[in-house]
Parts: C-alpha cells; sequence; structure tokens
C-alpha cells in the first residue's frame, strides 16, 4: 500500500464576493474583481483551492488628513483632491482598490454632508476604474444620513459599503440590498458579535456573497494577535462549514499602523528608532503581512513603500 | 452534529400513501421542512410501502433531489435498492445506510462506496449479532476501519455505528457505546473514522421518548459523536444538539446560534 500524502480536506469554504461593476454588468468600472473563494487555509494550496488574490485598498479621505508627514509626503498635494489623490494610488501606486473614508463626514469634525460624501464618491468614481470602498466615519446616526445617499448616487457600481454594526445595520443593508452593493459587517474584535451580525444582516435577506467581515484590527504590537486569532478561528470554521463564519475580511492596516508610535514618532523625538520613512512603511507592512497570512481577503493600507512591499511579498505568496 | 433527518420513511404513513399513489406532495413537504429544521442529510427509507423497492427508491431519491439540495442517506438493508437509489443520484453528498461489520458484505459496499464517492455507515454487529459489551464493538469497528484502507474509502467518510440498544433491555449500554464511541474516535487511525447512531433506539418502550433521545444524543456528544439520525422537527433536541455542539466548541457561539446553526 502506498504511503498515503497527508492533506487536509474541508467541507466547504470562503464565500466568493464581487466587487465593482463594469458597464456590461450595469456600473461603469473598466474592472471588477472577485475576493475569497478559499477551500483551505490561507496560501495552502495543496491542500485546496487557496481562492482569488488578496487585494490592497488605498485610502483616500474626503477632507486632508492630519497624518504624519512622511506619510503625506508621497502624495503631495493630491492630498486636498480626493479624485487625485485616488488616480495618484491607482496609476502611480498600483492600488487594486480604493478606499474612499468619509472622515469629514464626523460629526465632531467637520461635519460635511451627505451632498458632500456623494459628490466625493463621485468625483473619485469618475477619476479612477477600479472598484470602490466607501467607508462611514462610524458615528453611527451621521452614516445612516450619509451612506445611503452614496449607496443611491452609485447605484449599481457594485461598491463596498459600510461598515454594519449589531446595533445599526438595517438601513445600511437596505440600501446595499436596493442598490445592489456589498455591505462590510463590522465587530469589535469578537467573534461571537461578527457571526451575530452576519446572521442578522442575512435575515434582511442581503445575500451571504455580499458580505465582507470586518473583524476590526490590530497593529503589530498592538493586539495584532487577537485579529489574527479570530480571523484565523473563522477562517477555520467557515472551512467546516459554518455558513455564518464564509464571509472574505477585510482589515484597515494603514489607521491601525500609523497610530502606533513606532510609525508616527518622528525620528527628531526618537533618532535611536532609525527614520520614519522606512519605520513607518516597514510597521505598516508587517502588520499587513501578518493579517494576510491570517486570511484577509483586502488590506486597507496608506504608504505607497508599504504597498509596494506587501505587494511584493503578495507576489511570492500567490503569484 | 451532522443531523440525518429521519422522516423520509415509507414507515410512517404519510410516506407510505405518498410511495403508494406516487403522490410527491407530502415527500416534497418533508425534504422542505426538515431542511429547514437544519438536517444535513435527509435519510430516504421505503419501508414496506412498495412491491418494487428499487422503483420506489428511484422515485423517492428523485422527488427529494428535485424539492432540495440537501444531501440525502440511502437507508436500505437490501444491496439491490441502495444501488437504485445510487443510479439516480445527481452527484450531491451522498451516504449509504448501512452495511453490518462482515469483512464479505464490507468487501461490496466499500467498493461501491468508492465508486460513487460516497459515506457509508457500518453497523458493529456481525453474524453472530449485535455485541453486548465495549471490546467485541470496537473489534468490529477495527475490522470496518482495515477494510476501508484496503479498498481505499476514506475513513472519515465511514460512520461506524456501535448500534444503540434500548434503555429498557440493558441499562449498562448506554455508557458502553458513551466508551465505543471515544476508542473509535481517539484510538482506531488518523484521522479518525466517524459516528453515528440511529437514536430513537435507545427510547423504546420507555414513557418520556424524547427526553431520553435528546439526553442520551447530548451525552453520546460529549463522548466524540459526530452524527445522528433523529427526528429535526422535534425542535427540542434540534436546540439540544447544536447548544451542546457551542458548549464543544464546535460551532461559535452568536446570540441567534439556534437559528444559524440550521442555517
Amino acid at each position: 500500500m502506498a504511503l498515503p500524502a497527508l492533506k487536509e480536506s474541508y467541507a466547504a469554504g470562503v464565500n466568493v464576493v464581487t466587487l465593482g461593476a463594469t458597464k456590461e454588468q450595469g456600473g461603469t468600472r473598466s474592472v471588477a474583481y472577485k475576493i475569497g473563494g478559499a477551500k483551505t487555509l490561507p496560501f495552502m494550496s495543496p491542500d485546496g483551492d487557496p481562492g482569488q488574490k488578496a487585494l490592497i485598498a488605498m485610502d483616500v479621505l474626503d477632507i486632508e488628513p492630519d497624518w504624519p508627514d512622511v506619510l503625506k509626503a508621497p502624495f503631495g498635494d493630491a492630498l486636498r483632491d480626493p479624485a487625485a489623490w485616488a488616480k495618484k494610488c491607482v496609476e502611480e501606486f498600483g492600488a487594486d482598490l480604493i478606499c474612499v473614508k468619509l472622515d469629514g463626514t464626523d460629526p465632531d469634525g467637520a461635519n460635511r454632508s451627505g451632498e458632500d460624501a456623494v459628490a466625493t464618491v463621485k468625483a473619485v468614481l469618475g477619476a479612477v476604474g477600479v472598484p470602490i470602498v466607501v467607508w462611514g466615519c462610524g458615528i453611527d446616526v451621521k452614516d445612516n444620513e450619509v451612506l445611503p445617499k452614496v449607496s443611491g448616487a452609485a447605484k449599481g457600481e457594485r461598491l463596498l459599503l459600510g461598515p454594519a454594526k449589531q446595533e445599526n445595520y438595517k438601513r445600511l443593508a437596505a440600501s446595499c440590498i436596493a442598490d445592489g452593493h456589498n455591505l462590510i459587517c463590522l465587530a469589535p474584535l469578537d467573534i461571537n458579535i461578527a457571526k451575530q451580525v452576519n446572521t442578522l444582516v442575512t435575515e434582511m435577506e442581503l445575500p451571504a456573497d455580499r458580505i465582507v467581515m470586518f473583524q476590526t484590527s490590530g497593529a503589530l504590537g498592538y493586539g495584532i494577535e487577537y485579529a489574527y486569532s479570530i480571523q484565523e478561528r473563522q477562517r477555520l470554521a467557515a472551512l467546516a462549514g459554518d455558513k455564518m463564519m464564509m464571509m472574505p475580511v477585510i482589515c484597515d492596516v494603514g489607521y491601525e499602523s500609523w497610530r502606533a508610535k513606532e510609525a508616527k514618532t518622528p525620528e527628531s523625538e526618537a533618532p535611536e528608532w532609525g527614520p520614519q520613512a522606512q519605520r513607518g512603511p516597514m510597521w505598516e507592512a508587517a502588520s499587513a503581512i501578518a493579517l494576510v497570512q491570517a486570511g484577509a481577503d483586502i488590506l486597507r493600507m496608506r504608504h505607497p513603500a508599504a504597498v509596494a512591499a506587501v505587494k511584493r511579498a503578495l507576489k511570492g505568496l500567490q503569484g | 452534529m451532522i443531523a440525518v433527518a429521519e422522516r423520509i420513511n415509507g414507515m410512517f404513513k404519510d410516506v407510505r400513501k405518498a410511495i403508494q399513489k406516487k403522490d410527491p406532495g407530502p415527500v416534497i413537504e418533508l425534504a422542505l421542512r426538515q431542511t429547514e429544521q437544519g438536517a444535513r442529510y435527509l435519510d430516504i427509507n421505503v419501508g414496506t410501502a412498495a412491491a418494487d423497492q428499487q422503483a420506489a427508491m428511484r422515485w423517492l431519491v428523485e422527488v427529494v433531489q428535485g424539492a432540495c439540495k440537501t444531501p440525502i442517506a440511502l437507508d436500505s438493508q437490501k444491496l439491490p435498492v441502495i444501488q437504485a437509489g445510487l443510479e439516480v443520484c445527481d452527484g450531491r453528498p451522498v451516504m449509504i445506510n448501512s452495511v453490518s461489520g462482515d469483512a464479505e458484505k464490507l468487501d461490496v459496499y466499500m467498493p461501491l462506496a468508492v465508486q460513487h464517492n460516497a459515506s457509508l455507515v457500518a453497523l458493529t454487529l456481525n453474524v453472530d449479532g449485535v455485541p453486548q459489551n465495549i471490546e467485541q464493538r470496537v473489534e468490529i469497528a477495527m475490522t470496518i476501519v482495515a477494510k476501508a484502507m484496503e479498498h481505499g474509502l476514506d475513513p472519515t467518510k465511514v460512520f461506524i455505528d456501535p448500534i444503540i440498544l434500548p434503555v429498557t433491555v440493558d441499562q449498562k449500554q448506554p455508557l458502553y457505546i458513551c466508551e465505543v464511541i471515544k476508542q473509535i474516535k481517539t484510538v482506531l487511525c488518523d484521522p479518525a473514522p466517524s459516528t453515528i447512531v440511529g437514536l430513537s433506539n435507545i427510547s423504546q418502550g420507555t414513557s418520556q421518548r424524547p427526553l431520553i433521545n435528546r439526553t442520551c444524543l447530548v451525552m453520546l456528544q460529549a463522548y466524540g459523536l459526530d452524527a445522528a439520525i433523529i427526528d429535526v422537527l422535534d425542535t427540542d433536541i434540534m436546540d439540544a444538539t447544536i447548544t451542546a455542539d457551542v458548549l464543544m466548541n464546535r460551532i461559535i457561539y452568536s446570540d441567534s446560534y439556534l437559528k444559524s446553526a440550521r442555517m
């Protein structure tokens, strides 16, 4: 008898979610991407279908960001013009997706209106052909006012929209159903709540293959191990057939990494840590690589050098 | 826990009548209701309703396959009836239920399971009857596993049934079954074979059938049971088995876990 190959096999896998719609599909994107579809643990292709490649979504904010200088430098004046910023991300830095982060709508900040948000998203849609992620400010009342307007204005574009939460999912789910978008379901590093939000949204009859999970992310040194182990457990549950754990995963790497002191502290304050222009992107890239190895399907990122490093690593891992 | 739903069985009056009249309505309804309640396999047993059991099996399989996507378990002691069911299977996962632990029978059923990519329920009984102790059951389980390896059937696709006897027959037996399941899951081979029970036998002749059934099921789960042939329309037993899965960390908790586990 031949020695049997030691391979794991799994009953199920991660759902496939389609981002963006081309003209033929009712949108205006020049490309649509699929994410998910893995039928094995991340990058364990000898055991089964590794699914679609992980994608990088570069952040574009609707207001000029209050970022460290080394993070702002690569974008220059484009930081004041979301359309130009998005174009730069796609054409110069190779972003697969653009994540329009509507920080400007925060009522405690610039308090921009839904109409402003619609104008920003439309400008970005006009400037680039890649699929778009639209991320609210996180204040429920404001997101419920702003995001349905964006959803309606971009009907048919198959955005990835969110985040929906356990206490705030109905309006966002209804908008996604009505306008044909995908929904991000957020849980605060809590796998039980993640499953619950997915169940609640599914019960509203948003198809499971239009949901992407956001477990919230951590940066290297700031709880990334919790995000890692939750993602790992979620992937194992998906492979075992838990339908409410089969959704692909998005991680917010850029925001988390650049609020870590190791990335944001200028070298004038910590000369022994070396040049910030290297240290910051390294922190972001290391965090991204850890999360993608735990099964992330979309990485939200910021610094072009970190994006380039992660793209190189991904090429080695997934071809 | 893999719930194998028991209701599409010619021993029940409604199904018997449906088979005799070739009326698909009641069968479709049972297929859909059992699926909604969390059935992972729909057991199909023609019972004694039809003179031509092979034709009845083909008809039932086709009706069920037309109604839902749920995997099916072909339940008969007669090989030609199982073969008739396999012939019309549309490629969905299928379970053959069942074969005894006699080597010569395993030599027939295991190649059949391999050929149809089917799972196979194998009982720990042989020509000498049902063993009354732990050791003989495990011994037959070893024969079953050895035959699976010989025929190239993935051990996880072999569902070993240690045979539950009614509690009124011998009250020592339920703990024996627990121990047998534990040994099958831990010492026979790696990956371990799967285990299954026809649960309702435990409560034959008692006054508390549903309570005894669900209590027994939860006990067996704690010892590693993978699957059971049960009445999935009994909400209490489904709630109990799903909750046991949560407590054993087999499924992830959420506030709606009773619902999501049935999805």
